[in-house]
């Protein structure tokens, strides 16, 4: 049907299943990253100068010189509340301004006073106020050391590996030495000139070229790169996003990680190729102290990981240990980037929970999503009309499934034009919206940010007019080829443009459009068919800025303005959901994110986990991946099995590429639909803790979705774990993920702890690889002894139908026989919550007591919510259960108890959710 | 919130339309068939055994029982399901996790008792409309069945007809076996006397042409050493000389780029100079590498001594050659297909004027006419060929009738024929971007409505309906295949109708399309007047 599709995509594609490496760089040719990594650790050329230190309250400056050219560097230095260290470096006079990426930090962050302890001709030691942590800046060569007693937290230029590629002319086209080198009167000047003269004929520094694509390279070389030792440190995680492991790999003997927005054909696992978002923040942990390093730059990122251990075998490791030989463990990183500066926020944890809110007190925190988008998603490329749309709708009503939002993919438009609707298949959007709202279901539509070059078209004479288009290297509109053929792209990085667009979703504007509907941001890379790479050309401009300088935040900003058009066309009352397929640091303020398009292959099943646990440790809670694989066809297993995972997962959306054959849940057999329909049901029961987790997200910036040693930080057998994980803290989750097998061996974390089936509420000791045997319709789930986990057991067809539904809570005895747990309820859509409109319970058991106690008194808000019933797992039998009420009333309480399970369950006690109240069991 | 209280639903039932009613006490959400089970006062005991409870623990929303028989008015449960009654219309079951969910879903609004749905009693409404388009559906079901009646009739006819004709056919199909027989023989009486003039004209023609040939050849060949003496002749002293010689490297016998004076010496037989006489004994050393000084003359090849050719006319040279034998002809272009490239090319290519030396050479051996006496017997045998060629291409299509008929008399065109009119029709439906064009049994299409070519959506695969009704459905398969997908398939869904049209068209999978087709011939037989298509149970 899409002819003009299909020939795009036989151009954009190879037609083989499988990434087509050659469209991508390697850091060979990526000229910055061949030039950086070709330094070998050695002596610094850099050397502090003492003497232009400034200590202010806030902030140490100090210059530092490159002895081999002379070039002046200003060192930043900054203690950031909540035990964060900045380290800044720039050019001290750049011949123009570089880059320093703005819009990601939520605001300058607050500082905290240095103190100098002592300074000779060799170097300074500053106090970091806390812990006794210290600052120890060496002169000759330039190292700067964070140290906490005796211990070396974090060594920086500590391998000599400090690079700044200073702004320059060019020679041949320009005669006068550089300022800065004049002022020098160094005698080894004379020499040094010579040899930066050698540098300079480099090859890739001034033009490059990647396949037929040209790289005219204005400025010069312009890259930064700096390294930072972790002794210790065995396990670094985090920049996302790459499909490889949760732990990340030495990168010796192969390229280093990359980040750089791609929208990639096709991608491989297990390989450090870079995908369509980046979040250039690393955490390294080991049994003792967890800390993060996050490097504040947008442009094009190399990052190499080298280890002392990496390739000792655990024999190896004992070894050294029984022969007290062993030298400390430590983990080396480099980062490179191509332009801007170097920024560098040092979190020093030292828990992983510390690190994660000293990221977010940089970044934010998850955006609160609207309760229904943590629902199930049914979508495809493409639902093909609205009477599609209306039986693939009563398809899931038909057979009793729950699902909350219908997605439509571009073939919804007018010919890919964004905000509007094909004439003859959705000729009706608000019908078909109305239809989908009569059922309290929702739907998104897809709005890309290529702009159909058309005068018909109503958003580009608008881009066009307004000057808002990003421009070409000789100032004309850039254009580039997507989904509607020739293209513009909005220079989301204006904050004029982003406001613009952010008024194209008010109901007059876009038109068909309802409050039921949302939004979804694809190829924001931003994805360009025809350009190197797939993406925009480096050298186009954004104002004074090159997209090189900017090209890793596009994506991020077109989240940014697309989520404030939901806002603002609510007049700020409703909570916004856009989904996106780039990021950056930041993003998570905005919205959701997916993980691409993966394929039906179980190996994409699996990698699922980690690339969201990455996403996890870096902010970005709202993760998922196509359920089922975007392209091809899955087996039924894999299919069922995906399912199973993606329920227990942040984002649960299917998905399913245009040239497959349709997969709604129901199409497979009675069976699986059964499959499908139980592991979708059992997200809906625990749509009260996926709310919970978020609100907590929201305000503490903890990852939803964890690994198992975010939690239980000094167990060395949970570091590498990336095929199960937690949500919050007291579900662990072992999904089935490999085909035709008849168990899975998970480990059961915690020395002192149980963790109950919640099928079975069968109790398992922690601190056990425990094998459970699986059927078809197993989804290996545990929760953890001393939890308190609220559920609905009502489940209807779609989550604000169960809205006012009763709740059942599980309480998990611990060996104390104690638990704890909360319960967080608010109107579910709104920004009211932010007005204290909520209710926030915590839930206790001890001495037989259990009572809910108000942990936002100051909150106001009204649920019908009541509790149904209390299933108490790991109980004994009472003799009687008494429920008092806040009016001190107390009445007798039914139940029944399961002797061979230890279930305690007490029947109906009727009491609101939001009220005080005390069970006791005697 | 809960409504701690078992809740009784005072029903209105009607026996007869307005007629008079009477109120029936049971617990909401449980159809009379099962009131029974629900006593007022008495303990109640879940359907499915497992265990009693105190009726006040019905319908008290919490769950008691596993099979959720013990709420069938509520959403506690979680497998329950909730009966209305939708006096009117027809009664239902829905899920109970329906009840009280904030959407409509009986008609008599009795599932929303308690979440604020402002739900409209349609069921009288829907009943009628319901009522109507049954109705309505009976009417067309009604004629379509009678016309099914007149198409079972026609397509019986017709399949007599085609027997008949078979049979007729097959009379035919005989008389010209027989014939084509008898004009076998007299074109094979008539081809041997033929083919013997023809030899005996070839024979003599190739030996005379090949000798004339040779000789011109000859004459040419002596010509033009004639020309190379004189060119090579520099100083003209009627002598061609060593060093003469040196000044044409391509003659260097070796070709190592260093033609010396003995390699010179060599090729002019010994000695140092040679008069025309003996360069006509040399001469056969220079011919072939000799280029020439003035003209672009190139060296004609070598000349096969005639005896040897056995196949004139694949040589690369093609001079016409009588060709009257295509049966040889053709066995020759096989062979020169094996060939390459360069050969087969030239070969196909007519001599034409480029090359001069070719114009001479087919000006060589033009073919003399045959004598009358053989032109005769080869007029004779092409008329007995031609004969036999028309008799045998009337039986031919004389066994491809037979072959159709055969086929639609035994083809599946339902239980009694019904389909049979659908043969060799074409039915098409206009949407907005394409013309859908349905030929049952054949194959199903699509073109684009403003200009582009036609795809093919499948061709005709089989029935393809449930087990109970397999000619409710075709299958079209094998259409073109999409790109990095499967081959396009179409199924078509047939339902009762009137007329004979294709309703609709859609692609509901990629490359998978649907079409919804109405014909009289699936018309089932309309339902006796006595039998009304409703549920009583209520009513």
């Amino acid at each position: 049907m899409a002819s003009a599709l299909v020939l795009w995509l036989a151009v954009y594609l190879s037609g083989t299943w499988a990434v087509d490496k050659g469209n991508f760089k390697t850091c060979d040719q990526s000229s910055f990253c061949k030039r950086q990594r070709a330094l070998k650790p050695g002596e610094s050329p850099y050397r502090a100068l003492l003497e232009t230190m400034e200590l202010t309250n806030t902030r140490l400056t100090l210059q530092l010189i490159n002895d081999n050219n002379k070039v002046h560097l200003l060192l930043e230095l900054y203690r950031l509340q909540g035990n964060i260290t900045r380290v800044k470096i720039n050019e001290l006079k750049p011949l123009k301004p570089r880059y320093e990426v703005p819009d990601v930090l939520i605001r300058e962050p607050p500082t905290e006073p240095l103190s100098l302890l002592s300074q000779d001709e060799n170097g300074v030691v500053l106090s970091l106020g806390v812990e006794s942590q210290r600052v120890i800046i060496s002169a000759r060569p330039f190292r700067l050391d964070i140290v906490e007693g005796h211990e070396v937290l974090m060594s920086l230029n500590s391998r000599g590996l400090l690079a700044f590629e200073h702004l320059r002319m060019r020679k041949d086209t320009q005669a006068d030495p550089e300022p800065e080198k004049k002022e020098e009167a160094d005698p080894d000047n004379q020499a040094e000139t010579a040899k930066e003269e050698e540098e300079k004929v480099e090859e890739g520094m001034w033009e490059e070229t990647f396949k037929s694509h040209s790289d005219g390279k204005p400025n010069g070389p312009s890259s930064v790169s700096l390294d930072f030792s972790l002794p210790g440190v065995e396990h670094v995680y985090g920049i996302p996003e790459h499909a490889d492991t949760l732990r990340l790999k030495t990168t010796d003997n192969g390229d280093p990680y990359r980040l750089y927005n791609l929208d990639v054909f096709q991608y491989e696992l297990y390989n450090p190729m870079a995908l369509y978002g980046a979040v250039p923040v690393m955490l390294a942990h080991h049994a003792q102290r967890t800390t993060g390093v996050f490097w504040l730059n947008a442009a094009e990122t190399w990052v190499d990981i080298s280890s002392n251990t990496a390739g000792k075998t655990v024999f190896g490791k004992m070894l050294d240990y029984v022969q007290g030989s062993s030298e400390t463990p430590q983990t080396d990183v480099r980062w490179i980037s191509e332009s801007g500066i170097i920024d560098v926020f040092i979190m020093l944890g030292p828990t992983p929970k510390d690190v994660f809110s000293q990221y977010a007190s940089l970044t934010g925190t998850q955006s609160f999503p609207p309760l229904t988008s943590l629902g199930y998603h049914q979508c495809r490329w493409n639902y093909n009309d609205q009477e599609d749309v209306q039986s693939v709708d009563a398809g899931f009503d038909e057979h009793d499934i729950p699902y909350d939002f219908i997605w439509l993919d571009i073939e919804h438009t007018d010919g890919k034009r964004y905000f509007t609707w094909d004439p003859h298949k959705f000729a009706t959007p608000k019908e078909m919206l109305q239809g989908i709202m009569d059922k309290k279901r929702k739907m998104v539509a897809i709005v890309d940010p290529h702009i159909k070059v058309d005068s018909n078209y109503k958003i580009h004479n608008e881009i066009r007019s307004r000057g808002f288009y990003i421009k070409n290297k000789d100032g004309g509109d850039y254009e580039g080829w997507c989904w509607p053929g020739s293209a513009g792209y909005p220079d989301f990085t204006r904050a004029d443009m982003r406001a613009w667009w952010a008024s194209m979703f008010a109901y007059d504007q876009y038109e068909g459009s309802m409050e039921n509907l949302y939004t979804w941001n694809d190829m924001n890379e931003p994805s360009v068919f025809n350009g190197p790479e797939v993406t925009m050309h480096k050298d186009a401009m954004h104002g004074d800025w090159e997209h090189r300088d900017v090209h890793n935040l596009y994506g991020f900003y077109v989240q940014m303005a697309t989520a404030e058009g939901l806002i603002q066309r609510s007049g700020g009352v409703e909570r916004p959901f856009v989904l996106t397929r780039a990021f950056f640091a930041g993003s998570q303020r905005y919205g959701a994110v997916w993980t691409g398009d993966n394929a039906a292959e179980w190996d994409h099943l699996k990698i699922s986990i980690p690339m969201c646990l990455s996403l996890g440790l870096v902010g970005i809670s709202f993760c998922g991946a196509d359920v089922g694989g975007f392209f091809k066809s899955p087996s039924t297993e894999l299919l069922v099995r995906w399912y199973q995972t993606g329920a227990y997962q942040p984002f649960f959306r299917a998905h399913a590429h245009l040239d497959t054959p349709r997969r709604e849940p129901w199409l497979f057999g009675p069976e699986n639909t059964a499959l499908i329909r139980d592991a979708v049901r059992q997200r809906y029961t625990l749509m009260p803790y996926w709310y919970l987790q978020f609100y907590q997200a929201h305000h503490t910036g903890q990852p939803v979705m964890r690994p198992l040693w975010v939690e239980y930080p000094q167990d060395p057998a949970t570091f590498a774990l990336d095929d199960e994980f937690l949500i919050g803290r007291d579900l662990l989750v072992h999904p089935v993920t490999e085909e035709g097998v008849r168990g899975v061996t998970a480990y059961l974390p915690g020395k002192d702890e149980v963790w109950f089936d919640v099928h079975t509420f069968q109790k398992h000791n922690g601190a056990q690889n425990l094998y459970i045997p699986v059927t078809i319709s197993s989804i290996p789930v545990f929760q953890r002894g001393g939890s308190i986990i609220p559920r609905k057991l009502r489940v209807r067809r779609s989550s604000s139908c169960m809205e006012h539904d009763p709740y059942s809570l599980y309480v998990a005895l611990n060996p104390q026989r104690t638990a704890e747990g909360e319960l967080y309820i608010d109107d579910g859509h709104t920004f009211n919550y932010e007005k204290k409109e909520f209710v926030h319970r915590r839930l206790s058991f001890a001495n037989n007591l259990l009572s809910s106690v108000d942990l936002a008194p100051d909150a106001q808000f009204t649920t019908h919510s009541w509790i149904e019933r209390i299933i108490i797992l790991g109980a004994s039998k009472p003799s009687k259960v008494t429920l008092k009420t806040a009016d001190g009333q107390e009445s007798h309480i039914d139940f029944e108890f399961d002797a061979s399970m230890s279930v305690l369950t007490l029947r109906k006690p009727g009491m609101n959710s939001g009220a005080d109240w005390t069970v006791m069991l005697q | 919130m809960s409504s701690r209280f078992h809740q009784l639903l005072p029903m209105l039932l009607l026996l007869s339309v307005g007629v008079s009613a009477v109120e029936v006490q049971r617990p909401r959400g449980v159809p009379l068939s099962k009131r029974q089970f629900y006593e007022e006062g008495k303990p109640f005991t879940c359907l499915d055994g497992s265990h009693s409870i105190p009726f006040d623990r019905v319908n008290d929303d919490y769950c008691d029982c596993q099979d959720g028989s013990d709420e069938p008015g509520t959403a506690a449960c979680p497998n329950g399901s909730f009966h209305c009654t939708n006096a009117g219309f027809r009664p239902a079951f829905i899920p109970s996790s329906r009840i009280n969910d904030g959407i409509c879903d009986c008609c008599d609004t009795t599932d929303e008792y308690n979440s604020g749905a402002a739900c409209q009693n349609t069921c009288r409404e829907m009943g009628h409309k319901e009522r109507e388009s049954l109705q309505k559906m009976a009417e067309i079901a009604k004629e379509g069945f009678v016309l099914k009646q007149q198409l079972i009739q026609e397509a019986k006819r017709g399949i007599e007809d085609k027997k008949a004709k078979l049979v007729d056919v097959q009379v035919v199909k005989k008389d010209l076996e027989e014939k084509v027989e008898a004009l076998r023989t007299v074109k094979e009486t008539a081809e041997q006397p033929e083919k013997e003039a023809k030899e005996r004209h070839l024979k003599n023609f190739t030996i005379r042409w090949y000798y004339q040939k040779a000789l011109i050849r000859m004459e040419k060949d002596k010509a033009r050493m004639a020309v190379v003496f004189l060119e090579l002749d520099d100083d003209a002293d009627g002598l061609v000389s060593v060093s003469e010689l040196l000044s044409h490297s391509e003659l260097d016998p070796d070709s190592d780029a260093s033609f010396t004076e003995a390699e010179a010496q060599g090729l002019l037989g010994g000695v140092d100079k040679v008069d025309t006489e003996a360069f006509e004994a040399v001469w056969n050393n220079l011919k072939e590498k000799y280029v020439s000084e003035v003209t672009t003359y190139t060296a004609a090849p070598v000349e096969t001594p005639p005896e040897e050719v056995r196949e004139p006319a694949s040589d690369n040279e093609s001079e016409q050659y009588p060709e009257d034998d295509v049966q040889e002809d053709e066995e020759e272009e096989d062979e020169e297909d094996e060939d390459d490239d360069q050969d087969d090319a030239d070969y196909k290519t007519p001599p034409t004027p480029a090359t001069q030396e070719k114009k001479d050479d087919d000006d060589e051996g033009t073919m003399p006419p045959y004598d009358q006496e053989t032109q005769n017997l080869i007029d004779a045998a092409q008329k007995a060929r031609d004969d036999f060629d028309e008799a045998e291409r009337a039986l031919r299509e004389v066994d491809d009738q037979i072959t159709n008929l055969e086929k639609e008399i035994s083809f599946d065109f339902g239980p009694n024929a019904e389909f049979a009119y659908f043969y060799s029709q074409c039915y098409e439906l206009s949407t907005s971007e394409y013309i859908y064009r349905l030929c049952p049994f054949n194959r199903v299409s699509q073109k684009p409505k403003y200009g582009g070519s036609e795809t093919n959506l499948g061709t005709w695969g089989k029935w393809a309906g449930p087990e109970e009704n397999v000619y409710s459905m075709m299958k079209y398969e094998h259409g073109t295949g999409c790109w990095q997908g499967p081959n396009r398939s179409t199924t078509v869904k047939l339902t009762c109708g009137k007329e004979t049209v294709v309703t609709s068209t859609s692609e509901p999978s990629r490359c998978e399309y649907l079409m919804e087709f109405t014909s009289p011939a699936i018309c089932g037989e309309p339902p006796s007047r006595d039998s009304e298509p409703r549920d009583h149970e209520e009513l």
